[in-house]
């Protein structure tokens, strides 16, 4: 009987401990992870987007909620002015979601770039949207307005060959930010007008 | 036969070197040797985990009911491990990338459990430090030596923080075979052979 009690208590300090350890470990690291997994993950795309801002966008970043959701927007200071965000929308591509980096000059409404994130199309085919810059270049500039489809659809996106369903894919994730920047854009325009500058 | 404390850690260093004399944890060894900086990452994550746990199960051995060690020294062993896995996503997430999946599953790396078993639940607290560094300091160096080899002559370089540092000059053509899964056991084997040759008197 002693020995059972000795177990159980044995078992249960020890699990306690290190549970407690492992917690207040993840709480000191989580801000650091999630600004570290950023950098990594969405950080190319992101840099590619907002080249030559003057802050890091990374850090430089804010929530808002959008219905049940939360959006991250990255800011970017152009000219001493944070003009222009960032932010990630998906679309549904030949081997799953496509995660999209869509960057938005809030001043004139017009589509700064576009980047991949995440994807897993087939490489080489689907998966030049991320790599092939021309494809994401001809973009910028557009007005960020209305719907985005591809040529063959009547569309004005060039579509990559051989990956018309990518190349959707990403249009409509384009069509799906200009929506939320459509939603949200009161609140963004708040928040940048109170970004320390 | 008592061994001196200077033995205690030099034996994990050649006589009972992980991979190759004890033949544990190859999961590891194998997949993740492809470049020596993953190989150096890898080491040392298994090594603090190896220290930290040899000294709490020293610590506590004479607590431990022997009914339910085991799953004693498993909580040990996850808890550092879990340890390791959120500092490196914080601090050297590029690395904890490659090593992915290979950090959680150090867990179950038959040393660490091994060790603790074997050695720290019978131990006194120095003994056990000194054979938690040797013998990982020895993993450390094997992996090091088989990601060392493994890369330079599968890709003509060697990879330390980051940069791949080209080595054999332009004209080498990449023995590829090396860095797929079986050219990691065929090395292994060559470099165990040429251990025991060695080590024949």
């Amino acid at each position: 009987m002693r020995e059972m009690i000795q177990m159980v208590v044995v078992l249960t300090v020890l699990s306690c401990v290190s549970g407690g350890l492992l917690a207040s470990i993840k709480s000191n690291t989580e801000e650091r992870i999630s600004y570290q997994q950023l950098k990594f993950v969405k950080g190319p795309a992101i840099r590619a987007i907002l080249e030559g801002s003057s802050n890091d966008p990374i850090t430089d970043r804010f929530t808002l909620q959008d219905g049940e959701v939360e959006r991250s927007f990255f800011v970017g200071v152009f000219d001493g002015q944070p003009n222009t965000v960032a932010f990630e929308t998906s679309g549904k591509g030949f081997g799953g979601d496509v995660g999209l980096m869509v960057g938005v000059n809030v001043a004139d409404n017009s589509l700064v770039g576009i980047g991949v994130t995440t994807h897993s199309e087939t490489p080489g085919v689907g998966s030049r949207a991320q790599s092939d810059p021309a494809f994401a270049a001809q973009f910028k500039g557009m007005p960020f307005e209305g719907e985005f489809t591809v040529k063959p659809d009547g569309g004005q996106v060039d579509a990559l060959s051989g990956a018309t369903i990518t190349s959707r894919a990403v249009a409509g994730a384009v069509t799906d930010a200009v929506k939320i920047y459509g939603r949200l854009k009161s609140q963004l325009a708040d928040q940048l007008k109170s970004f320390p500058k | 036969m008592a061994k001196t404390l200077t033995q205690e850690f030099v034996k994990g260093l050649w006589d009972e070197i992980p991979p190759f004399r004890l033949v544990l944890g190859l999961c590891p060894v194998l997949a993740v040797t492809k470049t020596v900086e993953n190989g150096i990452g890898m080491g040392v994550a298994t090594t603090f985990v190896l220290v930290c746990s040899n000294i709490l199960v020293s610590m506590l051995r004479k607590v431990i009911p022997s009914k339910v060690r085991i799953a004693c020294f498993i909580i040990i062993i996850a808890t550092f491990v879990t340890v390791v896995e959120l500092v490196m996503q914080a601090f050297a997430y590029p690395l904890f990338l490659k090593l992915g999946i290979f950090i959680p599953l150090i867990v179950v790396n038959c040393i660490v459990l091994g060790r603790a078993e074997a050695f720290a639940s019978k131990n006194n607290l120095l003994r056990s430090i000194l054979d938690g560094m040797g013998i990982g300091i020895g993993f450390t160096l094997s992996l090091a030596a088989l990601g060392a080899v493994r890369e330079l002559l599968g890709s003509g370089t060697l990879t330390f923080w980051e940069t791949p540092i080209q080595i054999m000059g332009p004209s080498f053509q990449p023995f590829t075979f090396l860095i797929e899964a079986p050219g990691a056991f065929v090395a292994l084997g060559l470099m165990l052979c040429i251990m025991n040759l060695l080590g024949k008197k």
